[in-house]
């Protein structure tokens, strides 16, 4: 009950602050409901006793880009920004991209009671006691089952880090 | 329906009650402890100053934070006209908001925690204290004035850089520990016999520059430095919303100081803990009498001070001090002399270590505030993303590797020292290397006027 109270708590916040973070005219604001939003997430993940990555989405996303995000709107002059047209005019391509995500995830929800072994899983919950430690569970698959793939990521950031540094450096 | 909501509120209820307890008290009390903490700050000052400092309200000024608070809390509420309202009302909340919270996570002693026994202990105190940023870049945004945006813009670089540094510096404490649960990592200090100050005295410093940093405290107060930006992000605050920001600050000062002594110093743990059962190592005991000592020295000074006291009134007042603090002393004498109250040991004790160890950093900050000239902008960047974001990482690998080394030679407590020594001593090397190349490459540049991205 608290569970199932908790969730949709949550969800709803992330849900709104979703909507209102697109629609709001006045960047900051749009920030704030970005910032409401990811949090609720964080919510969520703990919710499911994904700690790591409650505290990882809080420190990463909220913590660090976050702050950078509201860094660069400072910069920018608000007062131009507001008269300029806020939503881009692609609305068949929107329309259609919505539509087949709908689709997507009505096919889930209409195969997952017709077929065996497809479709939702229905998970029982665990026992909070009895679920392994979540940072070392994380840590061991990232650094023993992925270690390749997590190593070829960091190397794409590195790249993409020494690029970015590159690129200023020149103009200057 | 209803009922089941009730039903669910009560289970929580019964379940959660004393962290709840906890939380109320850390709310009540913070505040008069961040006063206190800012008595104790002007009274330092003062000294350093050969200065009385505040004398008129009670008894060499120790009712001084309650006076203030009811000054700022009568104070009349002002928000700027051109104000953005909404944000202006949430900016200093959500910085005490989160400063609070994450209190919730630390552990005095080992009997008191809130947030009991969390997979991600340290991670989660500095996450959330993190999110206190919002409140200054929020709070200096909405006040709609240029000064306050420009101490909100600094305070935002300012913690972005700095916190890369710390991140760094708690890693290499945390290779030792190989977790992030708070008890466990003071058991693992408890464990080794030795505080990880001692093997990662490096990461130590680094965690230090950059917590002063991250706090905004002086010699790094660049966001509300009055000489150049009146005061920074609350400018345009004042009265209850002010204090608010003050409470914040303070607050941080507190949670930085305890993630150091959790990670660094040790935690609750008395020095030498590990010796409090070894034979031959009894006489090291007496640190047991330390806590009961430091209380019979202030009291009897309180005591001493009572005849100078020119009213009736204020010696009363001092004496009841003195008494509190002989009380204070009874209280820690008792878990070692009775019997009955030995269980009591580990969480009185605890306790006290570890507010002694927090005292004794915040003490450092303030020491530094007063000794140390105020940085410029650019230097700040510079320190931040020259000298100790590539002196952390260093140090992280070094520390790694001295770790593995020790694995290989079978090192434990006091013999990991033979091999983080020298990483350590490399580490510094590499610093000075570095300080080297940096004055090479800024020689030249000084003599020409630079001007400055971030300082506007």
């Amino acid at each position: 009950m608290l569970d199932k109270a908790l969730f949709y708590f949550f969800a709803g916040i992330a849900v709104v602050s979703a909507v209102l973070m697109v629609t709001r005219r006045n960047v900051v604001h749009s920030a704030i409901f970005l910032i409401t939003a990811l949090l609720a997430t964080a919510g969520i993940f703990l919710q499911l006793r994904a700690e790591f990555l409650f505290i990882v989405q809080i420190i990463l996303y909220v913590g660090g880009i976050m702050v950078l995000f509201v860094f660069v709107i400072m910069l920018v002059n608000l007062d131009v920004a507001l008269q300029q047209i806020q939503f881009a005019r692609q609305k068949w391509v929107a329309l259609f991209v919505a539509l087949a995500l709908a689709g997507q995830v009505g096919l889930m929800f209409w195969t997952s009671g017709k077929m065996p072994g497809q479709g939702l899983p229905v998970l029982t919950a665990a026992a909070a006691a009895k679920l392994p430690p979540n940072s070392e569970t994380v840590a061991r698959s990232l650094f023993e089952s992925y270690l390749l793939p997590f190593e070829i990521a960091s190397v794409l950031l590195l790249v993409a880090m020494i690029g970015a540094v590159v690129m200023a450096k020149k103009r200057a | 329906m209803m009922t089941s909501i009730f039903q669910a509120t009560i289970e929580f209820l019964k379940a959660f009650w004393a962290p709840l307890l906890c939380g109320v008290a850390i709310v009540a009390v913070l505040p008069l402890i961040v006063g206190y903490i800012v008595l104790v700050e002007r009274k330092l000052m003062a000294d350093m100053q050969a200065r009385l400092g505040p004398m008129r309200v009670g008894p060499h000024g120790l009712l001084q934070p309650i006076a203030d608070a009811v000054k700022l809390l009568i104070k009349e509420d002002i928000i700027p006209d051109n104000a953005d309202k909404l944000v202006f009302w949430l900016a200093p909340v959500l910085s005490v908001g989160a400063a609070l919270l994450s209190l919730a996570g630390l552990a005095i002693g080992p009997a008191f925690q809130i947030a009991q026994d969390i997979n991600i202990g340290i991670l989660f105190v500095v996450g959330v204290s993190a999110l206190g940023i919002f409140g200054i870049v929020l709070g200096g945004w909405a006040s709609n004035s240029h000064y306050s945006l420009m101490g909100a813009l600094r305070s935002s670089a300012q913690l972005v850089s700095y916190e890369t540094a710390a991140g760094m510096a708690l890693v290499s404490a945390l290779l030792f520990t190989g977790t992030l649960n708070i008890k466990s990592i003071v058991e693992a200090q408890n464990k080794e016999g030795i505080w990880f100050v001692m093997l990662a005295p490096v990461a130590f410093f680094t965690y230090l520059v950059a917590s002063i940093a991250e706090t905004n405290r002086a010699p790094f107060d660049l966001p509300e430095a009055e000489s150049e930006l009146v005061a920074g992000y609350m400018t345009e605050f004042s009265g209850f919303r002010w204090s608010l920001y003050f409470l914040a600050e303070y607050a941080n000062m507190i949670v930085v100081a305890s993630v150091a002594t959790t990670l660094f110093l040790g935690g609750w743990l008395r020095p030498f803990a590990k010796f409090h059962e070894l034979p031959g190592f009894h006489w090291l005991n007496f640190l047991d009498f330390v806590p009961l000592l430091l209380m019979v020295v202030v009291g009897v000074y309180c005591v001493q001070r009572v005849p100078k006291q020119p009213t009736r009134v204020q010696q009363l007042f001092m004496l009841v001090v003195a008494g509190l603090c002989f009380v204070l002393g009874l209280v820690l004498l008792a878990p070692v002399v009775v019997p009955i109250a030995k269980p009591f040991y580990a969480g009185i004790h605890g306790g006290f270590w570890f507010i002694f160890k927090v005292s004794l950093y915040i003490y450092f900050f303030m020491w530094l505030r007063f000794t140390i000239p105020r940085y410029r902008f650019d230097q700040l960047m510079r320190l931040g993303w020259h000298f100790l974001i590539p002196l952390s990482i260093i140090n992280v690998l070094l520390v790694g590797v001295a770790l593995i080394a020790g694995s290989y030679l079978n090192l434990h407590g006091w013999g990991l020292l033979l091999v983080t020594t020298p990483a350590a001593i490399v580490t510094l090397i590499v610093a000075f290397l570095i300080l080297a190349m940096e004055k090479e490459r800024n020689a030249p540049q000084d003599q020409a006027a630079e001007s400055d991205f971030y300082a506007g």
